[in-house]
């Protein structure tokens, strides 16, 4: 199952939990099955059907604008970091 | 709107006549009137000398010389530095030593170059880097600029 | 200083990759032929004016434009009114994420409130820019000036000048239940700090101030808008993202993507500035009123007091080692301004700031902080170089304490592949230990600096390489010649690197390829230039282009000698099936003499972005204790490219990026009164190095090739503005033991600093 990495911001949801367990071959499915362990986390991770603003994923080392729909592998690591742009 | 002077003038060789307004910047005369938009404008107040051209062989930011300067005088810039589908040494040896980047400020400094080459042809780094003082460049750290005024200064004396 | 510029490690069996050709771009530019925005000329055209603010905010109570749309010659005016309504309005753009586009047109022209001096408020197009100045100057607009507020910390204050009424401050995604000026709060754990402090034998904590400073571009914004009658939106602009202005335009006006037309022009320096629009909708509005072309072209002053400056920032760090020097915890606690709207640097400060060290246990706070300055915007690392700053003298004064060497500290902590990032990820290869150690090895470190008031410095920088989406397509013509258009504006010579890659997957010397920045109708869609990504990414879509070509040449040997494509190999440029031999020039003047399809191909990625590079700068100085004043004598910067496409522009990025650090550590700044104005938005008070402030900057190329590109790259134009204020402050240390802690470092800081000490 994929690793989330929660942000520290987001810790007050689950209990001080910083890494979590979860299913799903999608960033989408993963927010998903977030949500049903720590109700609420969903909300802030996303806004409608998208990211929230200023957010962005990395799976693994790589980071990546496709946003929900990017997919997760059984052994990756999701991060959610703030989007960084460049000069 | 204020009444238009004439003006006669020598650019790059050729006899140029022009109407300008008293106001009008010799620079904005040569890019708006001549179509001459080799020199760039990059603060209109006389620090980036990006509009460097040279007025009676001496180099000027033609953003604070007013058109109406120029009567009677000798005006050289970029695009005059080439001849007959040739390079310029100062030109090549800028394009060889990979000595601009965004290429803005490369006509200030390439007439720049070319007023201290004419006046110094043994120029030492210093006497380039002192000179070179009233151009800006925000691309380069000016390390392949001064080398390439130094490759054009040698090329130069060995013709 | 023999060893102006040299290569370590790396590759060398390439045929076009590390070689130096010519710019294909380069005589146009050499002999004033290269058409730049403000160059452009349209029949009947008009020029553009704006009206700014005098005030750092205030209400805007009245606008009348009256007698300025009576004058002769004037044709326009516009104001915020002319936007359509964008309320609650959201665009996603990019690596911006979503943007409230109510804000973005804010920016362009104030709606309701000023927010900075210099702000747009209204603007006008006349026959000429005399009369639009004239027109400008009687556009008359009343203010009730508020009370306004430029420094970091203030602005944080409970009690300061609220900009927006309505702004909390979003803690990923939790919302403070008061209004303030902090729009962000960004929080990153690793291990326990606590806990690591405790295993600490030295710890080391200080605070550092940095202002704000101007990218600095040489050529100001400058836009033609042409809105014509079929709809049809042209724009010939300077920008560093033709898809992404086309859609910031398209967004604020609320028009199809496809109604706008943007042609890129050459574009006089950007470092990540010219890719908010400021100009471009406002010159577009003022073109649909009028019905004609419109240019507008920013004055020096414009661009400082209206566009975007950096972050200046406040950061308190702490670092922890036992004696071995082996480092045990690191806090940092970072507010950055973003100027007059939310959204600044701060998200890749944070992950900058311990980015080049292996911390166990490691906390960040991070702030974005609202305050009365234009809305800052990327510049060339957006974010890291505050940070590095305070860590790398930080790290200087540990190895100083600790008495270990400040590189073998560096080296005995440095982040490889496998370290886990303060904000989470793992590294893949990257070359950090390769960059120390060239660093270690270099002709600079080993020689002797001695004099008195002199000093040696040295520090590290690290930033991303982001990816997202590049196009480009090519034919190949009779001559052999390949014509290749491609979608990234072009700031530094990128349209060579690019070419360089597509010449070195097809065999051909880069002079056989002929590139072009293509506008967007002509190419597919292109993310910008920025992020250090174009080498990288559009290289990489090059490269997947030489493969399309060459499958497509394969396709047509295999036509010629009448046999199976999958059965011709290629070897450098060189087709070959059992004993036949043709080069890709003599096939390509045998299509048309044999009728076949003519080849053009094309290709289009959106890699993703990984870590990226880390750059290492040694600086010798010499302080005039009299004056305060620092010569920088001797200076190297040393990066890892992956794998250098032109090494003389890789050197290029890194003496540019070194000098802009240069000139930020010793003398720029936005310099603000009392009441919040700009005193020195001129080139002349403001004042970048010149040649006179430096001395050559010599290079060192590390090699460690980017396992997520085919030739390695990785992507180089930023990490050179990182280390160098650091270096600077190291180097000022070490030659008068003297620890500065604000920037810049100019003479009057300086001076005080020594005096404050004597």
């Amino acid at each position: 199952m994929p690793v989330v990495f929660i942000p520290t911001p987001m810790r007050d949801l689950t209990d001080g939990v910083t890494e979590v367990n979860v299913t799903g071959n999608t960033v989408g499915e993963v927010i998903d099955a977030l949500e049903q362990r720590f109700p609420g986390i969903k909300s802030r991770l996303c806004r409608g059907d998208k990211l929230a603003p200023g957010l962005q994923v990395s799976i693994d080392a790589t980071m990546t604008l496709r946003g929900l729909r990017t997919a997760v592998a059984p052994a990756s690591e999701v991060h959610f970091l703030p989007t960084i742009g460049g000069g | 709107m204020s009444k238009k002077i004439h003006v006669s003038t020598t650019v790059n060789g050729e006899s140029v006549e022009f109407l300008c307004e008293a106001r009008q910047s010799l620079l904005e005369v040569l890019r708006e009137n001549l179509s001459l938009t080799g020199a760039k404008e990059g603060c209109n107040n006389g620090n980036c000398g990006a509009c460097t051209v040279m007025l009676n062989g001496v180099p000027v930011n033609s953003c604070i010389v007013l058109a109406v300067e120029v009567e009677g005088a000798a005006i050289e810039t970029v695009e005059g530095l080439a001849c007959h589908g040739h390079l310029h040494p100062i030109q090549k040896c800028f394009l060889e030593g990979a000595a601009l980047q965004c290429g803005v400020c490369t006509p200030g400094f390439l007439v720049t170059a070319k007023a201290l080459l004419d006046k110094n042809p043994n120029p030492s780094e210093h006497d380039i880097r002192f000179n070179l003082a009233n151009n800006l460049c925000r691309c380069t750290g000016y390390d392949k600029i001064v080398k390439a005024v130094q490759a054009a200064a040698a090329e130069l004396q060995t013709r | 200083m023999a060893h102006a510029n040299e290569l370590y490690l790396g590759k060398q069996d390439y045929q076009v990759l590390g070689k130096r050709p010519v710019r294909h771009d380069g005589t146009d530019k050499v002999t004033g032929k290269a058409i730049y925005t403000a160059d452009v000329q349209l029949p009947n055209m008009l020029h553009g004016k704006i009206v700014r603010s005098p005030h750092a905010h205030a209400r805007i109570k009245s606008i009348d434009a009256s007698e300025a749309l009576a004058m002769p010659g004037v044709f326009a005016v516009v104001t915020a009114d002319d936007f359509p309504d964008l309320t609650e309005k959201f665009a996603l753009m990019g690596e911006a994420g979503q943007v409230n586009l109510t804000e973005l047109a804010a920016n362009c022209l104030a709606k309701g409130k000023v927010l900075y001096r210099g702000h747009a408020v209204a603007a006008v197009a006349a026959a000429n820019v005399h009369i639009a100045d004239e027109a400008a100057s009687k556009i008359k607009v009343e203010y009730e000036v508020l009370p306004s507020v430029t420094w970091v910390l203030d602005a944080m204050k409970d009690d300061a000048p609220l900009l927006h009424e309505h702004l909390r401050t979003d803690s990923m995604g939790k919302k403070a239940d008061k209004p303030s000026n902090i729009a962000v709060h960004l929080q990153f754990e690793k291990g326990n700090v606590t806990d690591g402090f405790q295993q600490a034998d030295v710890i080391v904590e200080r605070e550092f101030r940095t202002a704000s400073v101007h990218q600095g571009y040489i050529e100001p914004h400058a836009v033609v808008a042409l809105w014509n009658e079929d709809s049809r939106l042209k724009l010939w602009t300077a920008t560093q993202g033709s898809f992404n202005c086309r859609q910031q335009v398209a967004e604020l006006l609320q028009i199809p993507v496809s109604q706008v037309l943007v042609v890129p022009c050459e574009i006089g320096g950007g470092f990540g500035g010219k890719i908010t629009v400021y100009l471009e909708p406002v010159a577009a509005l003022l073109s649909r009123k009028s019905g004609r072309p419109v240019k507008m072209v920013m004055q020096r002053n414009e661009v400082f007091e209206g566009t975007g400056p950096t972050p200046g920032s406040f950061a308190r760090v702490k670092l922890g080692a036992k004696k071995d020097g082996t480092l045990v915890a690191g806090e940092a606690w970072l507010a950055y301004d973003c100027g007059a709207f939310p959204g600044g640097m701060i998200g890749p400060g944070c992950m900058c700031v311990f980015s080049c060290y292996d911390l166990p246990h490691a906390k960040v706070d991070g702030f974005d902080v609202c305050n009365n300055k234009p809305k800052t915007q990327a510049y060339r690392a957006p974010g890291s170089t505050q940070a590095a700053f305070a860590c790398e003298q930080v790290i200087d004064e540990l190895a100083e304490k600790l008495n270990i060497d400040p590189i073998e500290l560096r080296l005995k902590n440095a982040a490889k592949e496998g370290t886990r990032r303060v904000d989470g990820p793992v590294y893949p290869r990257v070359g950090f230990v390769e960059c120390l150690n060239a660093a270690k090895n270099s002709e600079h470190w080993k020689s002797k600096l001695s004099g008195k008031n002199r000093g040696r410095g040295i520090a590290a920088g690290f930033w991303f390489n982001i990816g997202g989406a590049s196009s480009c397509s090519a034919s190949v013509n009779d001559d052999g010649i390949v014509c290749l258009v491609e979608g990234s504006t072009d700031i530094g010579g990128t349209r060579t690197s690019i070419a360089m890659q597509l010449a070195e997957t097809l065999g051909i010397a880069a002079e056989d390829v002929r590139p072009q920045v293509g506008d967007t109708d002509s190419v597919g869609y292109t993310f910008l230039t920025g992020g250090s990504r174009v080498t990288f990414a559009t290289g990489l879509a090059a490269y997947q282009l030489g493969l399309d070509l060459q499958e497509q040449m394969k396709q047509r040997a295999a036509s010629i000698w009448d046999c199976d494509p999958t059965s011709i190999t290629v070897d450098k440029g060189v087709y070959k099936q059992n004993g036949h031999s043709l080069t890709f020039k003599q096939i390509a003047a045998k299509i048309p003499e044999n009728q076949l399809d003519p080849v053009v191909g094309r290709a289009s990625v959106a890699p993703e972005g990984s870590t990226n590079a880390f750059g290492v700068h040694i600086a010798d100085v010499e302080v005039d204790p009299e004056t305060g004043k620092v010569t920088v004598l001797r200076y190297t910067a040393i990066q890892d490219a992956g794998k250098a496409v032109h090494p003389s522009y890789v050197e290029g990025q890194m003496q540019g990026g070194a000098a802009q650090g240069i000139g930020w550590a010793l003398n720029e700044e936005y310099f603000f009164d009392a009441k919040d104005q700009m005193r020195n938005a001129s080139f002349l008070d403001y004042r970048m190095p010149t040649c006179l402030d430096l001395p050559m900057i010599d290079t060192i190329i590390v090699e460690v090739p980017n396992p997520s590109h085919p030739y390695g790259v990785r992507g180089v134009g930023e990490t050179p503005i990182v280390p160098p204020p650091a270096t600077i402050a190291n180097a000022i240390h070490a030659a008068v033991g003297t620890r500065m802690t604000q920037l810049p470092m100019s003479p009057p800081a300086l001076w005080k600093a020594l005096s404050e000490r004597a």
